[in-house]
């Protein structure tokens, strides 16, 4: 039933208003009096000694400020990992310095070697064509497993080896695990690999360091998913900054995907510059540069295997993953493909033997770290395609076996340490069946094939997990930091609110959304609440938006503030109305003593709270502000099934999507539009990755997809008109608006449909072809089928 | 992109003038020259925008029947006033996206000659001339390889005329980045036979398929093509797709180009 406001309803955007008609302030919207502009000069050698850079003839170009080089930079602190692994030997992970400009060697294709900071960009670029650099060639590392071999070349000269930790989860598990595999009727193993993607938010980064130097204070405008982790991780272990003195700031945001979680050199470099230079430093990314320096996503390459008893239960499951950290560790790339892709490896099956191993490796490439579903499309992937393989050798249907080995009792404690508190996966196959009409697939396929085209049907389930958390366990796991999440409540003399929310909207909504939940527990209009996000001089430390948390976990925390307000509210109410605190209702913006017609407005109360004149001061303060910090007590666990059906062109190998399907669950829904249009986008990106999208380099380490040219985005051609379901809804049972998170479901869950479609359809035509690695763009698939 | 001076002279002669000028460069609708230099990668001292020449503008028929294009007229003109040549306008029609057929020029697509772009397969698939400030160039002789034609130092397309065949269509495999052709075969039926051209997929640029033109002049039909094939050894081979990929592309696109004309 629909809303026109409050927790269910479809709200329109209200921050679309400013987006589209060209009044939103991003970073590049944000100029400052004399600020100056930096071009970094970047390495175009993946590997290869520094031996100089000369900056003689540079410095007396036109316009230019200052030039900085690596020894600029020799008191200032690596760019930090927020997450240590530790390996299957219980030893630390390998971890190399990461500096903000290039320093002994340079490592990846896009390496900023040197900065020039000019009164113009022009002029900066000019001045950086004239810097010497002289770099002696290096052999680049590229493959993952040569660069494990003896003899390679090493990426950083003070490890050991290109190996940055080689992780068993779980290690106890391991011999159980092979020992199944023994005893097992049947055993699938399939190998693939999950392509390296650029994330390429629509806005590229930009950051502006300005400098205040009568109060000490620096202030870094940024393109930031969590403003206080920049500020704590910069602060902190780059510059030595203390908090008090630096204010990050992520404004309106075009689209982070993952990518603008991370701390990065360009910001760093530009907080510092902008002391040194006594003026603001000013950096916008090319879209050149955005492929050859923001973090890239997946690249996993890996071998699975499922294991059955004879009468199609699955009886284990084993993995070997190799995962590229390119040349350095961003900020959260370690935990990647081991927290978030190892625990997630269950699905939605009772497998009661799981082991993971993972080894991360150092090339010479741009640093990998999290991108849309973050490890948990990784998971997905390879259990949906051996899955599908399995019930393809078997002979069985695709969506009985998995029903078979479906999880059906909650709670439910995974082999690899997760809790999933709640779900109901027969509930969104069901869905899915009655959308799907796969009975009438038969009749569609045979239309298919009078046109001369192969038509094929994959499904798929996945179980992701959201809202990372708690504190105290992630911190176990190697988390450098807590993962809780803060909302400070405002409310004003005259009823309105602002709500300022550690998490960060980047074009999620949450403005809309946010702003729901809190009329709904007031009984007031939407649109006397004001979501402020994005600046740490305003919002209490939060840790941002990443992983789907937003709602689960920043929504938790603004209930949690929301609901003092009330409380304190009700206190005020029932002196206004002499009435026992408890006999105090709150409807429709109104409090109310129960049974009686005596009430008073919400707007009498605020208004007594910052004019108390008629008010308990013996009791309770004047004002009507409260903050709460919410650390969950577990991940939530959002779920689904997905179909897609595809036609393929014999001839050329042309892949079209004729239908996607989606039923999801995703608890309970806050804005149903704007739920269907994360959707909408995750789908988007799950099949740009299973079709299109593919970052490449050659075996000299250079980027061959670095542009548009060559990297493909999903267009709105590409794809068909979504079908999106999220009636099936099983509350969280540990957040109080018992939600899940929606965010990068349709990224995770899609891409294993899109391929176990493409099979099914070559199969159809008699091809024995049981896998085919993405993007099944036309020429890999057309090669498939020779 | 680096400085330059820009002029936009009203008529041929100045714009031969103009491009005396060392290190001059002529300016069509600047759909690959722009980005070019927005990279660093060109540094002209002058840019000579043909854009303002009236007599380079515009669609007409010629007295002997061919389709007359100027060199500086846009895609979206030629797609909406080539309707005497319906696969002209068609491929016109397919060129880029609505932002490159209003800037993108026949003359400057035929001048850089991408091996890769539309209107060269359409120019030599028809047979065209190419006119020039200084002199009239057969199709089979203007292309002379990836980005290499017969044009002088200077020398500027004024005008391409398409004699307009019987039968003809062009078909577009898309690369699906860059959605250029990944191959693309033009088919045109003459009185006095049919020619067949290929962008897209060979080192050498744009060229004619002999074999084929000489099975579909005898029998102008798909299945005339059955059993004939092009060597993927000196083609193309890139991410997108391998020689042999793009030589098999060749043969399933002329076929579908003879089954659509």
């Amino acid at each position: 039933m629909p809303k026109d406001g409050g927790i269910g309803a479809s709200s329109k955007r209200r921050e679309d208003v400013r987006f589209l008609t060209g009044v939103g302030n991003y970073t590049d919207d944000i100029n400052i009096h004399g600020q100056a502009h930096v071009f970094f000069l970047r390495s175009d050698i993946a590997h290869g000694t520094l031996n100089s850079v000369d900056t003689t003839a540079a410095s007396g170009m036109p316009g230019v400020v200052r030039i900085f080089t690596g020894d600029d930079f020799a008191g200032v602190g690596s760019i930090p990992c927020g997450w240590q692994i530790t390996d299957k030997h219980g030893e630390p992970m390998q971890e190399p310095a990461h500096p903000v400009l290039a320093t002994g060697k340079v490592r990846h294709v896009g390496e900023p070697i040197a900065a020039v900071v000019a009164e113009t960009l022009e002029q900066a670029r000019d001045a950086a064509e004239a810097i010497n650099v002289d770099i002696a060639e290096l052999p680049a590392v590229v493959d993952m497993k040569a660069a494990l071999a003896d003899g390679s070349a090493k990426v950083h000269d003070d490890l050991s080896n290109n190996l940055c930790y080689d992780w068993g989860f779980v290690e106890e598990n391991k011999a159980a695990t092979d020992a199944a595999f023994e005893a097992a009727a049947h055993v699938t193993s399939l190998e693939l690999v999950n392509n390296r993607l650029v994330a390429n938010p629509m806005e590229p980064r930009v950051a502006v360091g300005d400098y205040a130097r009568g109060t000490d204070e620096h202030t870094l405008y940024t393109t930031s998913q969590n403003p206080h982790v920049i500020r704590l991780l910069m602060g902190a272990f780059v510059l030595g900054i203390p908090e008090h003195k630096l204010r990050v700031v992520a404004p309106d945001v075009g689209g982070g995907f993952g990518t603008k979680i991370f701390h990065y050199q360009e910001e760093a470099f530009c907080t510092f510059a902008a002391k040194a230079c006594n003026r603001a430093v000013k950096w916008t990314s090319s879209r050149t540069e955005a492929f050859m320096s923001d973090a890239h996503g997946r690249d996993h390459v890996t071998k699975i295997e499922l294991a059955l008893d004879a009468d199609n239960n699955f009886t284990a499951l084993r993995t070997e993953t190799h995962a590229n950290m390119g040349a350095y560790l961003s900020t959260f790339a370690p935990s990647v493909p081991t927290w978030l892709h190892g625990t997630l490896m269950a699905g939605n099956y009772k497998t009661p033997l799981i082991y993971v191993n993972v080894k991360a490796v150092f090339t010479n490439t741009v640093p990998v770290d999290a991108y849309r579903g973050a490890g948990r499309p990784e998971a997905t992937f390879q259990l949906e395609r051996v899955v599908d393989k399995a019930a393809r050798e078997l002979g069985v249907d695709p969506i009985a076996l998995r029903r078979q080995n479906f999880i059906t009792e909650f709670p439910y404690a995974t082999p690899v340490a997760v809790e999933y508190d709640t779900g109901d996966y027969n509930a969104t196959m069901d869905k899915l069946e009655e959308m799907g009409d796969f009975a009438g697939f038969a009749a569609r396929r045979a239309e298919s094939e009078a046109k001369g085209k192969l038509r094929g049907l994959g499904v798929n389930c996945y179980i992701e997990a959201c809202g990372i958390a708690p504190s105290n366990l992630v911190g176990q796991l190697g988390a450098r930091a807590g993962l809780y999440e803060s909302a400070t409540v405002r409310v004003n003399a005259t009823g309105g609110l602002v709500v300022m929310t550690g998490s960060h909207s980047h074009g999620q909504g949450h403005e809309t959304s946010f702003a729901q939940v809190v009329a709904d527990m007031i009984g007031i209009d939407e649109s006397m609440i004001e979501i402020v996000h994005g600046d740490t001089s305003k919002v209490p430390m939060g840790m941002g938006t990443y992983g789907s948390r937003s709602i689960a976990v920043g929504g938790s925390a603004m209930v949690r503030a929301t609901e003092k307000i009330i409380n304190k509210a009700k206190k005020i109410a029932s002196h206004l109305l002499e009435a026992s605190e408890t006999d105090i209702e709150l409807k429709d913006g109104a409090f109310s003593v129960a049974g009686t017609d005596k009430s008073v407005a919400w707007g009498d109360v605020t208004l007594a709270a910052y004019v108390p004149h008629n008010y308990p001061l013996e009791d309770i303060e004047p004002g009507l502000e409260e903050t709460a910090f919410y650390d969950p007590s577990n991940f939530t666990y959002p779920s689904g099934a997905y179909a897609c059906e595809v036609e393929v062109d014999p001839d050329t190998g042309k892949v079209s999507i004729e239908r996607f399907i989606a039923a999801d669950d995703f608890g309970n829904i806050i804005n149903p539009m704007i739920v269907t249009g994360q959707v909408h986008g995750g789908l988007a990106q799950g099949i740009g990755q299973a079709l299109l999208e593919n970052c490449a380099y050659d075996e000299n380490g250079q980027l061959l997809s670095a542009s548009y040219m060559d990297y493909a985005m999903p267009r709105a051609d590409d794809l068909p008109m979504f079908d999106v379901d999220h009636s099936c809804q099983t509350p969280c049972t540990h957040n109080p608006l018992g939600v899940k998170g929606c965010g990068e479901a349709g990224a995770i869950g899609s891409p294993p449909a899109v391929v176990n479609a493409v099979v099914d359809a070559l199969q159809s035509a008699g091809k024995d072809v049981t896998h085919v690695d993405m993007p099944l763009s036309p020429d890999r698939v057309w090669a498939a089928m020779q | 992109m680096y400085n330059f001076d820009f002029e936009k002279p009203e008529s041929v002669a100045d714009a031969i003038a103009a491009l005396q000028g060392e290190e001059a460069q002529a300016l069509g609708g600047g759909q690959t020259l722009i980005p070019t230099l927005k990279q660093r990668l060109a540094s002209p001292s002058t840019l000579v925008s043909l854009k303002g020449i009236a007599e380079m503008q515009g669609v007409c028929m010629g007295d002997d029947g061919s389709v007359c294009i100027g060199g500086a007229t846009n895609h979206a003109t030629v797609a909406a006033e080539a309707g005497a040549y319906p696969a002209l306008a068609d491929t016109a029609a397919h060129i880029g996206d609505p932002a490159v057929r209003n800037r993108g020029t026949i003359g400057g697509s035929l001048a850089n000659n991408d091996p890769s772009a539309c209107y060269p397969a359409a120019a030599l698939g028809s047979g065209a001339t190419i006119v020039t400030n200084a002199r009239q160039i057969a199709a089979d002789d203007y292309f002379q390889g990836m980005f290499t034609t017969a044009l002088d130092e200077g020398e500027i397309i004024t005008e391409v005329r398409f004699p307009v065949p019987e039968k003809a269509n062009y078909q577009k495999f898309v690369q699906p980045a860059s959605r250029f052709a990944l191959v693309g075969v033009y088919v045109a039926k003459y009185a006095d036979g049919v020619r067949v051209a290929i962008t897209g997929a060979s080192n050498d640029g744009v060229f004619r398929w002999a074999e084929a033109e000489a099975a579909l002049s005898a029998n102008f039909s798909a299945s005339a093509l059955d059993g004939l094939s092009l060597s993927g050894d000196d083609m193309i081979s890139d991410l997108h797709g391998t020689g042999e990929y793009r030589a098999h592309l060749c043969a399933v696109m002329t076929k579908r180009a003879v089954a659509a004309a």
